[in-house]
């Protein structure tokens, strides 16, 4: 199977084919966004310094390092997903704000981000967690960084990248949500697991 | 990354048979090489520092040690570089170096006349702390209901914690008790087992079931769930049993180091690696 590559800025026709479970890569521009970035933008109401429309955006802090002899330069040392899920309660309206339209994080994201992914088109992928080397090796240059009274986790760091990936397609923009429909067979089978310990384990007697 | 979490990685991958998880074990293990190639964190989430100290008394450098922790923590995270994961409670600002009021965490265990010294050094990142709970059930609810506590945590939190991960569990009267010995159970080499017969039992019985639940790498579903499950205890109030878990993801960085009198060490987590 051809490797699917997504270029920024991505169209809607783009998106249309892509479904759960693919696993896809991305050229071109994505920025990390994470806590406070979407806080600002949703309740303080401040605009993001950085223009993601069309574009997409990281929930993860990296580490980064200055880069020896180079005015305000940085090399991306170490970057990976963040948990998603923080950023639920603010993801559906920074969708519809913002513009974003690739959304790339750890663990699963909620109704609210999936009907926005559907309304707006956008999709939402799941980075390996922990695969931090291998996301920092696509970094080709960092070329902006925004918001930097936040601190090296939460600075808004512009990246050109190239293949970024293995990204795993967990919300697509026909309202499927993988983890989700994973996470309904977890419990069935967690259930049964109680089911089977708990009669072995009566050591009160 | 200890030797043990390793060889576990490997032998997880070589069993899987799910496509996902088996793409993604390939990507965990390039993600290694590509680490110790570079020289750089393999996760970028490098964790508030915690150590476990186990000190004898006679230890000469007992008195200094916590300094030394603390000093050794700015230089690790200039040098490696870390990321700064400091943030002050309160007056929310972020120290960029690591420490911070009570940080890194150092926890003591005091050896009567004994001059070695033995620390374990963990990393965990965000990701894997959340899962973390403690609460006190009632002697009714038994082990049935430690049982169901720590299930449940595994499908509500176990998808984003970077699974497979490893399990810590404690038993013993309160929160505080239960949640110290559920770290601590994090420290342990894989493949440990609790010296109580019912104790390693219910490792067992909770390592099948929680892998039953398939949770797989990155919570995508596989043949299993967790590296293992450990179980550290202690005598509890007869009206009280505390239960506590901790959860410590697949990117397990965990360092044990003893020092004789002399300062002379042995690592016995990572084999060939000198300081």
């Amino acid at each position: 199977m051809a490797k699917v590559v997504l270029h920024t800025p991505i169209k809607d026709a783009d998106l249309e084919n892509i479904k759960v479970g693919d696993i896809i890569y991305l050229t071109g521009h994505i920025t990390t966004c994470r806590d406070v970035a979407h806080r600002r933008v949703i309740e303080e109401g401040r605009k993001l310094p950085v223009d993601v429309r069309n574009g997409a955006i990281l929930h993860a802090g990296p580490i980064v390092r200055p880069i020896a002899g180079q005015k305000d330069k940085f090399e991306m040392v170490s970057v990976g997903p963040t948990t998603s899920m923080r950023m639920e309660k603010f993801e559906a309206e920074f969708i519809k704000e913002t513009g974003v339209k690739l959304i790339v994080g750890k663990g699963g994201m909620a109704d609210k981000t999936c009907k926005a992914c559907q309304e707006h088109k956008a999709i939402f992928c799941v980075f390996p967690a922990g695969c931090a080397v291998i996301a920092a090796t696509t970094v080709e240059e960092i070329e902006d960084a925004q918001w930097r009274d936040l601190g090296m986790p939460e600075t808004l760091w512009k990246s050109r990248v190239k293949e970024f990936g293995p990204l795993i397609v967990s919300i697509d923009v026909h309202g499927n949500n993988l983890a989700e429909m994973n996470r309904a067979e977890f419990i069935k089978k967690r259930d049964k697991a109680y089911e089977t310990i708990a009669p072995q384990v009566g050591f009160i007697k | 990354m200890p030797d043990d979490v390793v060889a576990k990685l490997q032998e997880l991958a070589e069993k899987e048979t799910v496509p996902i998880a088996k793409t993604l074990y390939a990507t965990y293990k390039r993600n290694q090489e590509l680490a110790a190639e570079l020289n750089r964190p393999a996760c970028q989430d490098t964790g508030v520092l915690q150590y476990f100290v186990k000190c004898g008394t006679k230890f000469p450098l007992i008195d200094d040690l916590e300094v030394l922790l603390k000093e050794a923590t700015v230089i690790a995270t200039v040098n490696s570089p870390l990321r700064h994961n400091s943030v002050e409670t309160f007056d929310e600002y972020n120290t960029g170096k690591n420490v911070g009021k009570g940080t890194p965490t150092v926890y003591w265990e005091i050896v009567p006349n004994c001059d070695t010294c033995e620390i374990d050094t963990y990393m965990a990142g965000g990701g894997c702390t959340l899962p973390g709970h403690a609460m006190v059930l009632m002697p009714g609810d038994g082990y049935e209901g430690v049982t169901k506590f720590v299930l449940e945590r595994m499908t509500s939190y176990g998808p984003n914690a970077c699974p497979p991960f490893l399990v810590g569990v404690g038993v013993a009267t309160s929160v505080d008790t239960a949640a110290v010995l559920s770290k601590k159970a994090l420290m342990r080499p894989l493949g440990s087992h609790n010296p109580n017969a019912n104790a390693a039992k219910m490792e067992k019985l909770l390592e099948d079931g929680i892998n039953s639940i398939g949770l797989g790498p990155q919570g995508f579903t596989g043949n299993s769930s967790v590296l293992g499950v450990h179980i550290e205890n202690t005598a509890r109030h007869p009206s009280t049993i505390g239960v506590a878990v901790n959860v410590g993801c697949w990117n397990h960085r965990r360092g044990h180091i003893k020092f004789d009198k002399d300062l002379n060490y042995t690592i016995t987590s990572h084999k060939g690696v000198e300081l």
